[in-house]
């Protein structure tokens, strides 16, 4: 049998927020160079771009997106809450709001997805 | 540990970016309906004054937000310190300010 020794306060709802929040922040910082490093390649190099964007056409580049955007989403919505968290009154409802965030992430990215697929 | 300098330069730079990455995402979803490509793109941005001061204040804001946000994982994760913690903070946040608007640069000019 599998045991699980995770710490009492890490199984609670918003630690996994504050751990999302955390590993979508790193995620991004480190994608980052290599997004400005592909629009860097207008300048001198319009062909390498262009080969660049056919690429993300790949289902898997997609996929790639897809779990870029919501990162995106959920460390902009989680943001918000951390901020609203901070600087507004208490408020009971802590594990909604981190709830309604990463359901938002999710709405976000999907309907990237579905624009982003190309039917017929 | 994160002073309170850096504590309310964390949340201003978010403040800031709150708004552009709402943009953004919106762009996106927009942009890449039919798929993707750099004439597209290009048309959009190049000469455009607007979505250069865009993307030139996400990419100061993000920059300045990303470094402290890294810095503060490296200090509470990876225990790095002292010098070698300013160091790579720093690095982060000037590389990104750099590769960032150069590439604002390259799709606006």
């Amino acid at each position: 049998m599998i045991s699980y020794s995770l710490a009492p306060h890490r199984r609670n709802l918003l630690w996994s927020a504050f751990l999302l929040h955390r590993l979508s922040g790193v995620c991004l910082a480190l994608f980052l160079p290599l997004h400005f490093w592909v629009l860097s390649q207008a300048l001198h190099n319009p062909a390498a771009l262009e080969g660049f964007l056919e690429w993300t056409d790949l289902w898997y580049v997609k996929l790639g997106e897809y779990i870029l955007v919501f990162l995106l989403g959920a460390h902009f919505f989680g943001g918000l809450r951390l901020m609203a968290f901070e600087a507004l009154p208490w408020s009971n409802r802590q594990k909604t709001f981190a709830a309604s965030a990463f359901a938002l992430s999710f709405i976000l990215a999907t309907l990237f997805l579905f624009s982003a697929v190309q039917y017929g | 540990m994160i002073s309170a300098k850096l504590y309310i330069l964390q949340r201003l730079t978010a403040l800031i970016m709150a708004p552009l990455v709402l943009g953004h995402l919106v762009l996106m979803i927009y942009a890449v309906q039919g798929g993707l490509s750099a004439s597209e793109i290009l048309g959009r941005t190049q000469g455009s004054a607007f979505w250069a001061i865009f993307y030139a204040l996400f990419v100061f804001a993000v920059s300045v937000h990303a470094a402290i946000g890294v810095r503060t994982v490296l200090f509470e994760w990876l225990k790095i310190r002292g010098s070698v913690l300013e160091l790579l903070s720093w690095g982060l946040g000037l590389g990104l300010l750099v590769m960032g608007l150069y590439s604002v640069y390259a799709v606006t000019a």
